[in-house]
C-alpha cells in the first residue's frame, strides 16, 4: 500500500520534471538552439566539483528558506516575509558577530542565536497582528518586507556600516573575527581523496541546515505542538473545539517560521562573507516558497527541490558561453513548479480514488466474512 | 471515472517522452547538412562568434590568433542604456579594430554570482577580463591572484595595493569633476533657481555625483535650492533599472519648482526625460533634465531628445577600449588609472546645441578643475 503510493509519487514528480524538460526543450527549438547541446553543457558543467561545491552551497539557503515556509504553510499560514526576515536578521547577526569577540563556538553560536531572534521577532509582528487584529499574514508579511528592506538599508548606512579603506565603495559591516566563522568543510572533502579548486569553499553550515531539517521533522510529526499544528492545518474548526487556542498557535507558528527564516543566509555570511554587504543573495524567500510547494512540505523532498533549484541555478551559467540565452534557466525552473504540484495533486487523487477503492473492497470483504 | 485520470497522466507521461525525443531528432538534423560554424550566428547579430569571423578577415591574417576578451557586466547587462552599455560600446569598437574575440556575461539579480561567473570565465582561456562595477571588489580580490596568466581590467573599482606588475588594474573616474561642470550648467540655466539631483542607489558611488553636481551649482549660484532624491537603498539595486519611480520624483521636483534635474540612476533615467517632456507640455514652461554616463541625447527618442541639456559624460567605452588596446599591443600595465576631466575621462556633451550659449563659462571652469584652482568634492 505505502510503496504503492510511494511509487506514484515518485512517478508522477519524475514525470513531471521530464515534462519541464520537454517544455523547455520546445522553448529552445523555437529560438533556434538545440536543447540536448544545452543540457548537456549544463549537465557537464554541473558535475565539476567546483559545480557541486556551489550547488550544496546554493542549496542550503533555499532548503532553510523552504523550511521556514513549510512551518506557517503546515497550518495553512502563508509566510511570504521570509524575505524580509532574513534580511534583517542577516544584517544584525552580522553587526553583533562583528562587534563581539567571543571563544569559537560561542562566538558562532551567539550569531546564530541572534539571527533566529531577529527573523522571529521581525515575522512576530505579521503574527501578533494576525493573532489580535485579523491581518491577514500574506497583506502583513509582504508589507512588512518593504519595511524590513527600508529599516536594514537605514541601520547599515548610518549606524552598522564599517568605514572602509581607500577607494572602495562596498557598503558593510565590520568583518566578523576569526571565532566567529564557520570553517569551510574541504579539508574533509579533500580526507575523502577528492581534488577541491582554488576559490571553492563547501560551507560547514550545510551540517547545521541537516539538523534544522531534522529538528524541523521532530517538530512537526513527533511533538503535541505539530500535531496541534497539523491539526490546524487540516481543520482549523475542529482543532479549536478540542481545545487548541488559535491565537497561541498563530503567534507560535509566525515566530518560529521567522526563526527558521532568520537563518537563511547564515551559511554565506559565516562560510564566505564574513560581514552583512549588499551583495548577500535577495529573492530567497520567494524561491523558498517554490521550493517549499515542489518539495510538498516535506523534509526530504524539499533538500531535493532545493538541490533541483541550485542545479539549474549553477549550470546555467555555462549557457551564455555557448551563445544560449541563460534565462532559459528561469522558463525551466518555472515550468517545474507547475507541473510538479500538478503531478502531485494528480497523484494526491489517484492514491485516494485507490484507498477508496481499497477500503470498499475491505467493507465487502467484511461484510461477507462478517455474518459468517 | 478512475480510468480517465490514469490515462490522463499517462498520455501525459509519453507526451514528453514523445517530445523529448524528438527533440533529440530535430536537434541533429538541421546541424549535419550545414557547416555548424554558420548557422548560429546567422541568427544573432550580437553572437560573439559572428563578431569573431568578422575581424577574421582584415585582423587574422597580420596577427594570428585572436585576443580572448572577457567582460562581466553589472546588474543590468547589456541594453541598459547606460554604464554596461558604455562598457559594451568600448568591447564592439575594440571588435572592429582589433582580432579579438568577446564573451559577454551578466549576473544574477542580485549580484551574488559576480565572484563565480568572473572565476568560471577567468578559466576559459581568457587573455583579459573586465569586472565592469565596483561591486566586483571581493570578486576581484579574490580571483586575479589565482589566474596569474589572465589581466584584469577593473571598472570603478578598488583594490589595495595594485602595482605595475599586478595582474589588476583599477580604472576609476572622476565622476564628481564631470558632475560639476553639468552642476554648472544646471545653474547657468536655471530661471527659478531650483534644480533637482536623482540618484538611483544611496551608495558612495553616486554620492560622488551628487557631490560634484551641488558643487558646481552652488559654484554659478550660491543660493540656489537643490532637490535630492534616491529611487532605492541599497541593497535594494532597482533603483537603476526603475523608470517609473524616475519619473515619479521627477515629476515632483518639477512640480515643486525646479526647472533642471540632473540623473544619475542608469535605466531609471528614461523616467525623468519623460517626466521633462511631460511637465513642460503640461504647464507650458519648458524644464530640462541632464543625462548620464553616455551621451543620453543620442541615444533618446527623437521626441524627448529637446529635453535634454547636456550629459556627464563618463568614458567607461574609453577605458575599456584603451585597456584592450593595451592588451593587445602586449603592454597591459596594472595599477591604478584615473579618468578625469584632464583626459576627458569625464565631460559633458553639446549635442542638440543648448549649452551653445554657455561653453565659455563651462571651458573656463573646467580649466580651473584641472588646474587645480577649484577643488571639486567627491562626497558631502
Amino acid at each position: 500500500m505505502n510503496l504503492r503510493s510511494a511509487l506514484i509519487r515518485l512517478g508522477a514528480s519524475l514525470g513531471a520534471i521530464l515534462l519541464a524538460l520537454a517544455l523547455s526543450s520546445i522553448v529552445l527549438l523555437i529560438i533556434d538552439r538545440s536543447p540536448l547541446e544545452a543540457f548537456a553543457a549544463m549537465g557537464s558543467y554541473a558535475s565539476r566539483v567546483d559545480s557541486m561545491i556551489s550547488i550544496i552551497n546554493r542549496a542550503v539557503p533555499l532548503y532553510v528558506s523552504a523550511v521556514a515556509v513549510a512551518v506557517g504553510f503546515q497550518m495553512k499560514l502563508f509566510n511570504i516575509g521570509v524575505e524580509g526576515q532574513y534580511r534583517i536578521a542577516a544584517l544584525v547577526a552580522a553587526w553583533v558577530g562583528g562587534a563581539v569577540a567571543l571563544p569559537g563556538i560561542l562566538h558562532v553560536s551567539l550569531i546564530i542565536l541572534v539571527a533566529a531572534l531577529v527573523g522571529a521577532a521581525w515575522s512576530s509582528i505579521a503574527g501578533i497582528l494576525k493573532a489580535f487584529r485579523g491581518v491577514h499574514e500574506v497583506i502583513s508579511t509582504i508589507m512588512l518586507n518593504f519595511i524590513g528592506t527600508g529599516l536594514g538599508a537605514w541601520l547599515l548606512a548610518n549606524h552598522f556600516r564599517e568605514e572602509t579603506e581607500g577607494g572602495s565603495l562596498i557598503i558593510a559591516t565590520a568583518r566578523i573575527p576569526e571565532s566567529g566563522r564557520l570553517p569551510s568543510l574541504n579539508p574533509v572533502l579533500e580526507g575523502l581523496g577528492v581534488e577541491v579548486p582554488s576559490g571553492s569553499d563547501l560551507h560547514s553550515f550545510v551540517l547545521f541546515a541537516i539538523l534544522l531539517g531534522v529538528g524541523y521533522y521532530v517538530l512537526i510529526w513527533r511533538t503535541r505542538l505539530g500535531y496541534d499544528l497539523r491539526a490546524f492545518g487540516a481543520n482549523p474548526g475542529a482543532a479549536e473545539a478540542s481545545g487548541v487556542n488559535l491565537k497561541r498557535m498563530t503567534l507560535i507558528t509566525m515566530a518560529i517560521s521567522g526563526a527558521f527564516a532568520g537563518l537563511v543566509v547564515m551559511g554565506p555570511v559565516l562560510g564566505s562573507f564574513h560581514r552583512y554587504t549588499t551583495d548577500i543573495p535577495i529573492e530567497l524567500g520567494f524561491t523558498g516558497i517554490a521550493v517549499a510547494l515542489v518539495g510538498r512540505n516535506r523534509p526530504v523532498q524539499m533538500a531535493l527541490a532545493a538541490l533541483l533549484f541550485a542545479f539549474l541555478n549553477r549550470s546555467a551559467q555555462i549557457l551564455d558561453f555557448r551563445g544560449i540565452p541563460k534565462e532559459i534557466e528561469t522558463i525551466i525552473g518555472g515550468v517545474i513548479i507547475l507541473t510538479v504540484v500538478i503531478a502531485n495533486e494528480l497523484a494526491r487523487r489517484v492514491i485516494q480514488a485507490q484507498e477508496v477503492r481499497d477500503a470498499a473492497a475491505k467493507t465487502a470483504r467484511d461484510d461477507e466474512e462478517g455474518p459468517a | 471515472m478512475r480510468v480517465p485520470r490514469w490515462i490522463s497522466l499517462l498520455a501525459a507521461l509519453s507526451a514528453a517522452s514523445l517530445i523529448l525525443a524528438a527533440c533529440g531528432g530535430a536537434e541533429e538534423a538541421p546541424d549535419e547538412p550545414d557547416d555548424t560554424g554558420t548557422e548560429a550566428p546567422d541568427d544573432d547579430a550580437d553572437d560573439t562568434d559572428d563578431d569573431a569571423d568578422d575581424t577574421d578577415d582584415d585582423a587574422a591574417a597580420d596577427d594570428g590568433d585572436p585576443v580572448r576578451v572577457g567582460l562581466v557586466y553589472d546588474i543590468g547587462g547589456r541594453g541598459d542604456q547606460s554604464f554596461n552599455d558604455a562598457a559594451a560600446a568600448g568591447l564592439d569598437r575594440a571588435e572592429e579594430d582589433f582580432n579579438i574575440e568577446a564573451t559577454e556575461l551578466e549576473p544574477a539579480e542580485g549580484g551574488e554570482n559576480r565572484g563565480e561567473l568572473l572565476r568560471l570565465i577567468s578559466g576559459e582561456g581568457v587573455d583579459l577580463v573586465f569586472g565592469v562595477g565596483f561591486a566586483f571588489e571581493e570578486a576581484m580580490e579574490s580571483t586575479a591572484p589565482d589566474f596569474p596568466g589572465v589581466n584584469y581590467g577593473f571598472i570603478d573599482g578598488f583594490l589595495p595595493d595594485l602595482g605595475p606588475d599586478s595582474n589588476v588594474v583599477a580604472l576609476g573616474f572622476a565622476e564628481h569633476e564631470g558632475s560639476f561642470l553639468v552642476g554648472a550648467a544646471a545653474a547657468l540655466k536655471s530661471e527659478t533657481g531650483r534644480v533637482g539631483f536623482i540618484g538611483g542607489v544611496e551608495i558612495p558611488l553616486i554620492e560622488r555625483f551628487e557631490a560634484g553636481f551641488v558643487a558646481g551649482a552652488r559654484e554659478i549660484n550660491p543660493d540656489i535650492e537643490i532637490d535630492i532624491n534616491y529611487i532605492s537603498q541599497p541593497p535594494d539595486f532597482s533603483g537603476f533599472t526603475d523608470p517609473a519611480s524616475g519619473r515619479e520624483i521627477a515629476l515632483g521636483m518639477y512640480g515643486n519648482g525646479a526647472d533642471v534635474v540632473y540623473h544619475a540612476a542608469g535605466g531609471s533615467g528614461l523616467g525623468l526625460f519623460e517626466a521633462a517632456k511631460e511637465h513642460s507640455e503640461s504647464s507650458g514652461s519648458k524644464v530640462w533634465a541632464i543625462g548620464v554616463d553616455s551621451d543620453q541625447y543620442l541615444t533618446a527618442d527623437e521626441e524627448l531628445q529637446e529635453f535634454i541639456l547636456t550629459s556627464m559624460l563618463k568614458r567607461v567605452d574609453v577605458a575599456v577600449y584603451e585597456t584592450i588596446a593595451a592588451q593587445v599591443e602586449g603592454d597591459f600595465e596594472g595599477g591604478y588609472r584615473t579618468f578625469d576631466l584632464s583626459t576627458d575621462g569625464v565631460g559633458y556633451s553639446t549635442s542638440g546645441g543648448f549649452v551653445d550659449d554657455i561653453v565659455d563659462q563651462l571651458e573656463e571652469l573646467k580649466a580651473a578643475v584641472i588646474a587645480g584652482e577649484i577643488e571639486v568634492p567627491d562626497s558631502n
